[in-house]
C-alpha cells in the first residue's frame, strides 16, 4: 500500500515535470521562431561590415571556412598560414547585443589538421572550442547568444594552441551595443600578430614555423593584417580632413602585447580593451594578446599618419607599420609643415666621407636576378619611405625614381648620393626639388643591389652596378659627383 | 655518434636473419601485391600526459610502407561491399575514396603507387582483416614512429622533431608522393612521418578512459593551457598535433591526408626470449 502511494507520487511528479518542460520547450521554440534569420556580412581586413541598423535581436548565421595555404608574409618571403576565411586576420564579424548566433565552422577537405574556434564573445565552455572541433573535410555547428557588447577576439584553440594562433588563426567579432555605436565617417579593421620563422627577418623563400623562437617569444615578424606591407603604399587606408575615423584594433598575439599608436594623431576616445569604458585624449593604448581596443579620432590636418606598435623596433624592423592617408587642404595653424630646413653640424665635425673599407663582397658575383631581388628588399626597408612604393616620390618634396631622367642620365651619381648624401636644388622630369638626402648606412653590395633594382624597374634604362664599382666611387669621395651635405 | 638504447642493442645478426625470413614468409603469403613486414623490437610508449603511466610495447611486425591505392583496389575488387558506391554509410562518410575516379578506378588523383587516403577506420580495419593482419595499436605506432633513420628512440632529438613539425605545417593540398619516398627509419619502416596521417586501432583512446566523468576533463585539457600543464614533454608539439588530429576523428570519417598500414603479432616461435 505504502509502496503504491510512492509510485503514484513519483508518477505525478513525472507528469508535472513533463508538462513544465513542454511549456519551456514551447517558449524557447517560440522565441527562436520569432527572431528574423539573417546571414552575417563578413569582410576581410581592413574593411568592416556596415553598422547594424535593426534595433531588435536576430538569428544570425555565420559560415566560416578554415583553410591552410601558402601566402606572402613579406616581399619574397612565403609562409604556410592557417586561416579563418583564407586570410590573416580572419573576417570581421558584426552582430548585435542579444543576437542569437548559429555558427558553422567548415574545415576545408584539403587541410591536414583539425581546427576549432574559441570566440571571446561566447559565454560557455571554451568559447565554443570543444563544440566546434572539426576534422578536415567536416563541418560543425553550434549556437550562442551574444550577452555582452564589446569588441572580441576569436581564435583557434586546437592543440597545440600556440602554434595554431602563431600561424594566423585569429580575428575580431564586434557585438554592437543595443543602441549601436555613434556614426563615424570611416571604420577600419586592423589586427596585429607576430610570426616566428626559421629564417631571420627578410630571409627569402618558404619559411617554416620555429617552435623555439615561439617558446622564447622572439618573433622575426610583427605585422598588421597578416603581412609586411598590408597597410602601406597602395594598401594604405584613407580619410579626408574633417572626417572621423574609427579603428577596430585587435591583437592575435600569440605572445606580445601591442603599444598601439598612430604617429601624428591623438585618439579622441578609446574603448579600453574593447569594453564599455571610454578614455579620452590618448597617445598610445595597450592592446593585450587576445584582446582589443576601439580608437576614434578626428582628422584635423592632411598627411600620412603612420600606424605602429610603439614598441618601436617591431614597427621599423619587424613590420608592424601601417599608413592612413588623410587628404585635404592644409590647416597651417594646426600644423605648418616644415618651415626651415638645414643641416646641423657641431663644430669640428665633418660629414661622413669614408666608412666603406672592407665592404667589398668576396664571394662570387651575384646574378642580375639575385641583385634585383636583394635590392627590392633594401628598397622596401630603406628608400621607400621617401621615394614611395612605386618610386613615384612625392611631388615637390621627394624626387621620383620611376622613369627618372635625372637617374638615367648618370646612375653612378645616384650611387654617390646614397653613399655621401645630397643637398641642394635639382630638377627631375621637369620638376624642381630642393631637399636633403642623408648618407645611407648601407654596405657596398646593398647599394649595388638597390641601385640595380631601381635601374631595372619602373621604366628606367636598365644596367647594373657592382659592389666593386660602389667601392671605387666611395674611394673617389663626394666631389666628382657634387654629392655630400654641408653646413650652412 | 648517437647512443642506441639497450633494447635495440639486441638487434643482433640473429634478428636480422629473422626479419628477412619474416619478409619472405609474408611475401609468399600475399601473392601479387607486395606487402613486406618488418620487425619492431619491444620498447616503451610514453603518453603525452605525464600522469598516465608509460606503456610497454611488445615486439611486433609492421608493414614497411603504407597501403597503396593499388593494394586497396585489389581489396575492393575482391570485396565489393567496400567499393565507394556500395559501402554502408554507417562505416564510411561522403568523402570515402572521393579522390578515385570510380569504384574500381583510382585514376589521376590517386596514383597506384601512392598511399591510399580518404578511407575510414572501418574500411582500413576490414582491409587488414582481409590481409590476415590488424591495425597497429596507438602505442605500437607511436613507438615505431619515434625512430629516426639511425636511432630507435629519437624522442627529444630536436632536429627530428623539427622535421616532423615542418611536414605538419604544409597543407595537404601539396599532395602525396609514392610510398617509400621520404625516409626509412631504424626498424626499416618507411615514411612514418612526412607523407600522411595513419589510422591506428585505438585512435580515440587518448581521450577515452572508460570512466566517462573523466573523459570530459581530458578533452577539455586538449583545448587550452591546462593541456600543456600536464604534458610529459611540452616541446613535443608534433605529438600534440597527432593526438589532436586523432581526437577530431570518428571511425567513419575519411580525410585527404589520412591512410594506414597493417601490423601483426610476432609469431610465437620468433619472439625474443624474455630477459
Amino acid at each position: 500500500m505504502k509502496e503504491q502511494r510512492t509510485k503514484r507520487t513519483t508518477r505525478h511528479f513525472h507528469r508535472i515535470a513533463l508538462a513544465l518542460s513542454a511549456v519551456f520547450l514551447a517558449a524557447a521554440g517560440a522565441s527562436a521562431a520569432e527572431l528574423p534569420r539573417e546571414e552575417a556580412v563578413l569582410t576581410h581586413a581592413p574593411n568592416v561590415p556596415p553598422p547594424i541598423t535593426r534595433r531588435t535581436p536576430a538569428k544570425v548565421v555565420i559560415n566560416l571556412e578554415v583553410k591552410e595555404h601558402i601566402a606572402e608574409l613579406a616581399p619574397g618571403v612565403e609562409y604556410t598560414f592557417w586561416t579563418f576565411g583564407g586570410q590573416v586576420p580572419g573576417p570581421f564579424m558584426r552582430i548585435r547585443e542579444g543576437d542569437e548566433v548559429e555558427f558553422h565552422l567548415h574545415n576545408n577537405p584539403d587541410n591536414k589538421l583539425p581546427h576549432n574556434i574559441d570566440l571571446h564573445a561566447v559565454t560557455g565552455p571554451g568559447g565554443g572550442a570543444a563544440a566546434s572541433f572539426t576534422a578536415p573535410g567536416r563541418s560543425s555547428q553550434f549556437s550562442f547568444k551574444a550577452l555582452k557588447p564589446g569588441l572580441y577576439v576569436y581564435h583557434c584553440a586546437t592543440a597545440p594552441v600556440g602554434m595554431h594562433i602563431a600561424n594566423g588563426m585569429y580575428g575580431l567579432i564586434l557585438v554592437e551595443p543595443e543602441f549601436g555605436l555613434p556614426p563615424v565617417d570611416h571604420e577600419y579593421y586592423l589586427m596585429q600578430g607576430e610570426f616566428y620563422t626559421e629564417g631571420e627577418y627578410g630571409t627569402p623563400g618558404l619559411q617554416t614555423f620555429s617552435m623555439n623562437k615561439a617558446l622564447d617569444e622572439r618573433p622575426d615578424y610583427v605585422v598588421f593584417n597578416g603581412s609586411v606591407g598590408s597597410l602601406t603604399g597602395d594598401n594604405a587606408i584613407h580619410a579626408k580632413t574633417g572626417e572621423t575615423v574609427r579603428l577596430y584594433v585587435g591583437n592575435g598575439g600569440p605572445n606580445l602585447i601591442s603599444s598601439f599608436h598612430v604617429i601624428g594623431e591623438i585618439f579622441d576616445t578609446v574603448h579600453i580593451e574593447g569594453g564599455d569604458r571610454l578614455n579620452a585624449n590618448v597617445q598610445t593604448t595597450l592592446v593585450p594578446a587576445g584582446g582589443s581596443a576601439i580608437v576614434e579620432f578626428f582628422c584635423d590636418a592632411p598627411g600620412t599618419l603612420t600606424l605602429v606598435d610603439h614598441s618601436i623596433f617591431r614597427a621599423f624592423n619587424k613590420g608592424a607599420l601601417g599608413m592612413l592617408k588623410v587628404e585635404g587642404e592644409p590647416n597651417l595653424t594646426v600644423f605648418s609643415g616644415k618651415q626651415h630646413d638645414s643641416v646641423y653640424l657641431p663644430e669640428g665635425r665633418e660629414p661622413p666621407s669614408d666608412n666603406g673599407h672592407a665592404l667589398v663582397r668576396t664571394d662570387r658575383e651575384p646574378t642580375l636576378t639575385e641583385q634585383k631581388r636583394a635590392g627590392e628588399l633594401v628598397y622596401k626597408q630603406t628608400c621607400f619611405a621617401c621615394h614611395q612604393a612605386s618610386g613615384q616620390g612625392i611631388p615637390s618634396v621627394f624626387p621620383p625614381l620611376a622613369n627618372s631622367d635625372y637617374l638615367n642620365a648618370d646612375p653612378e651619381r645616384a650611387v654617390a648620393y646614397v653613399i655621401f648624401g645630397r643637398q641642394g636644388p635639382i630638377t627631375v622630369n621637369g620638376v624642381d626639388y630642393n631637399q636633403i638626402m642623408t648618407p645611407q648606412n648601407l654596405n657596398n653590395e646593398q647599394i649595388a643591389d638597390v641601385v640595380t633594382y631601381v635601374l631595372n624597374t619602373w621604366g628606367n634604362k636598365k644596367g647594373r652596378i657592382s659592389a666593386t664599382r660602389v667601392q671605387e666611387i666611395r674611394d673617389g669621395g663626394p666631389e666628382p659627383f657634387g654629392a655630400g651635405i654641408h653646413a650652412e | 655518434m648517437t647512443v642506441v638504447p639497450s633494447h635495440s642493442a639486441r638487434a643482433s645478426t640473429r634478428s636480422k636473419v629473422k626479419r628477412i625470413v619474416i619478409a619472405l614468409l609474408f611475401a609468399s603469403l600475399c601473392g601479387g601485391v607486395e606487402a613486406a613486414f618488418i620487425q619492431v623490437d619491444a620498447g616503451v610508449y610514453r603518453p603525452i600526459y605525464s600522469n598516465e603511466p608509460e606503456q610497454p610495447v611488445a615486439a611486433f611486425l609492421l608493414e614497411e610502407a603504407q597501403v597503396t591505392n593499388e593494394e586497396f583496389l585489389q581489396f575492393v575488387t575482391e570485396n565489393p561491399r567496400w567499393q565507394r558506391s556500395k559501402a554502408s554509410k554507417l562505416f564510411v562518410d561522403e568523402r570515402y575514396l572521393a579522390n578515385w575516379t570510380d569504384d574500381l578506378t583510382p585514376g589521376v588523383n590517386a596514383p597506384l603507387n601512392h598511399p591510399v587516403t580518404q578511407v575510414s577506420w572501418f574500411a582500413a580495419r576490414a582491409y587488414a582483416q582481409w590481409k590476415g593482419a590488424r591495425l597497429p595499436t596507438l602505442a605500437e605506432w607511436e613507438w615505431a614512429a619515434s625512430a629516426s633513420e639511425d636511432r630507435a628512440d629519437s624522442r627529444g632529438d630536436t632536429n627530428f622533431l623539427a622535421r616532423i613539425l615542418a611536414w605538419y605545417g604544409r597543407p595537404a593540398s601539396t599532395g602525396t608522393q609514392p610510398v617509400r619516398s621520404v625516409y626509412k627509419n631504424f626498424w626499416g619502416a618507411w615514411d612514418m612521418h612526412g607523407q600522411i596521417w595513419e589510422w591506428v586501432e585505438d585512435f580515440n583512446s587518448a581521450l577515452v578512459t572508460g570512466e566517462s566523468r573523466n573523459d570530459s576533463a581530458l578533452e577539455g585539457g586538449l583545448f587550452c593551457g591546462s593541456g600543456a600543464a600536464g604534458a610529459a614533454d611540452v616541446e613535443d608539439y608534433a605529438a600534440f598535433m597527432r593526438f589532436a588530429f586523432r581526437s577530431s576523428l570518428k571511425a567513419r570519417y575519411s580525410t585527404s591526408a589520412l591512410g594506414f598500414r597493417c601490423a601483426r603479432d610476432l609469431p610465437a616461435d620468433l619472439k625474443e626470449p624474455t630477459q
